[in-house]
């Protein structure tokens, strides 16, 4: 494998940072301590936090979960523990990692986001990403993320407050993705991240009664990927920043596709859920495909495209 | 990389009632690493049944460990058709399991209420040699208290299990094979004593220093208000509708006196006090 590995070039760029390899981990579907359990997290080419926000949010009631076919609906809600307790707590056991940080920032209000970026300044991280497209908050999030004027203005004051470069997560549940690309864009993101969850419902017709406590929920999954890969594409016609591609992502093949839409990384995150190791087995599945077509470069991927 | 996932082999899967299965795996590397109260992840093989199921371990031996599963799905569906000899990918043992006595964790040694009226704190003390333990379950909840049953055993400790079905019991050999007290219900009375567990608890009364329970929610809530009034510690094994049923997707979560907690990893296993019932 060391071999192998010697011949390709995995290395990518987002934002002036160079990752290992295309590979990190899905913003909520991720946890240090736990994934770390499974597989060495150094061979990730970056870590994607859950969403931290300004203070400690307790989430969504239960159940959280809904499996539907071929793909899964979520309400956590972004539990989390809130920036101050992430910094003094989780924080530290990332930056031990051999592998880029990327901190995903939640918030309801513009200023929990500029309280969250403001407190990561100081902070040894590479990356921020900004959810503007969690569905299962009820104001805020995917509130920033539907307008493109709403977004541009998040972005413009975010970009603002932050040190680190900023990559903005956008929702699928909008008419026009490369609107909001643009605008965030125009407003000096440094990235985009796509797609976050769609939004969804399952009803359990033997009890008669939503199967989230939430009602709706994000699906996530193979069974999203298509809708992801068409946005990918999109908004990599639309603008010039680096695009993260994420939505189903299930084997290397699956990482390759979302490459020649024009992602220049991409995010593993329901993948892991089935398949505790999946990253890693991805990242392999990757290097085989790149070694069965001859590309020796993540960018050879995106330019072998055939468009026609 | 202390976790991982195994590829398994089944020795026998067979139905014991209705909709009701027990399947047994060779599997050393599980069987000599778990406690009562743990569970394993199944994983489907179907590509539209994406996330594990997780199972909680019945019997635990010494190359083996049995299982017992309700068929309530298309994934478990997919497990009642698995025949011997056939592989499936198993996770290695997850969660906390029951706590039974010289193991007992500094975090539930050191476990205190600050409510009013609260219970004594649970001391080393209930759980030494020789304590009379009640063992509670109901419907899919009574397999995991085989393994700890037979475990309380080998601790010394008298031990009485009541155990609670709709209209058909299972498992009653194999805590009839333990030689303890069993006492069996059923909603329907067609077994037993006719009504729930907890029925069958305050209709007759007796001594116990010590109640394990693992069952549907309102059975836990009702069991642990009990053992409130009566003074007395439970430890009550949780369910939840699970994601990755490993830590990292907070999915699944119960509600304590000290927040949401993980089931899956910090649980399943919590005191009945340090649950908030009617959050």
């Amino acid at each position: 494998m060391l071999e192998l590995r010697d011949k390709q070039d995995l290395r990518v760029t987002i934002a002036g940072i160079t990752f290992s390899n295309p590979i990190t981990t899905a913003s909520g579907t991720f946890s240090a301590k736990e994934s770390g359990y499974f597989y060495d997290l150094n061979e990730l080419g970056a870590v994607i936090t859950k969403g931290v926000s300004s203070h400690a949010w307790e989430g969504n009631k239960t159940p959280r979960i809904a499996e539907t076919y071929g793909g899964m609906l979520n309400a956590v809600g972004l539990q989390n523990p809130g920036i101050d307790d992430f910094i003094a707590n989780e924080l530290p056991w990332l930056q031990k990692l051999d592998t880029k940080i990327i901190v995903n920032v939640a918030g309801k209000t513009p200023e929990d986001y500029y309280t969250v970026v403001e407190k990561l300044w100081h902070e040894k991280i590479d990356l921020l990403e900004i959810n503007i497209s969690c569905p299962n908050i009820k104001c805020g999030g995917i509130g920033f993320g539907t307008s493109p004027k709403m977004a541009a203005e998040i972005t413009k004051e975010i970009k603002k407050r932050a040190r680190q470069p900023i990559i903005m997560k956008l929702t699928p549940n909008v008419t026009d993705i490369t609107e909001i690309a643009k605008a965030v864009e125009a407003e000096g993101a440094d990235g985009v991240s796509l797609i976050n969850t769609l939004l969804g419902m399952k009803i359990d017709v033997h009890t008669r009664k939503p199967a989230l406590f939430n009602k709706t929920g994000g699906l996530s999954g193979p069974a999203i990927k298509p809708v992801a890969v068409r946005m990918v594409y999109q908004v990599r016609r639309s603008v010039g920043i680096p695009i993260i591609g994420l939505g189903g992502i299930m084997t290397g093949e699956d990482a390759a596709e979302f490459i020649m839409a024009g992602a220049d990384a991409v995010s593993i995150g329901t993948a892991a859920l089935l398949d505790p190791g999946a990253p890693i087995r991805i990242k392999k599945e990757l290097i085989a495909y790149m070694e069965r077509y001859h590309f020796n470069s993540i960018k050879e991927i995106r330019d072998g495209f055939i468009d026609l | 990389m202390t976790k991982k996932i195994l590829e398994e082999r089944i020795t026998s899967n067979q139905k014991i009632a209705e909709g009701i299965f027990r399947m047994t795996i060779y599997s050393p590397e599980i069987a000599q690493n778990c406690t009562p109260g743990q569970f394993v992840n199944l994983y489907p093989r179907g590509r539209h049944t994406l996330l594990p199921r997780p199972i909680s371990l019945c019997k635990i031996e010494d190359e083996h460990i049995t299982l017992v599963y309700g068929v309530v799905g298309q994934g478990t569906q997919e497990f009642s058709e698995y025949t011997q000899g056939q592989e499936l990918r198993v996770s290695t043992p997850q969660g906390n399991g029951f706590d039974i006595g010289p193991s007992l964790s500094e975090k539930m040694s050191k476990f205190t209420v600050k409510r009013e009226g609260e219970v004594p704190t649970l001391g080393r003390s209930e759980l030494e040699a020789g304590r009379q333990m009640t063992l509670v379950g109901g419907g899919l909840g009574v397999p995991s208290l085989v393994a700890l049953a037979k475990a309380l055993i080998t601790q010394g400790h008298h031990i009485r299990v009541i155990c609670g079905f709709r209209t058909e019991p299972y498992l009653i050999e194999e805590f009839e094979a333990l030689g303890i007290s069993l006492y069996v219900t059923t909603d329907s009375g067609d077994y037993g004593f006719k009504g729930t567990v907890m029925d069958y608890i305050c209709a007759h009364p007796f001594a116990s220093d010590y109640y394990y329970a693992c069952g549907p929610k309102p059975m836990l809530r009702e069991l642990a208000a009990y053992c409130r009034e009566k003074q007395v510690p439970v430890q009550v094994s949780m369910e939840e509708r699970m994601g990755c049923g490993y830590g990292a997707c907070l999915g699944c979560v119960c509600n304590t006196q000290r927040g949401y907690k993980k089931v899956c990893s910090e649980g399943p296993v919590f005191l009945g006090e340090e649950v908030d019932w009617y959050a």
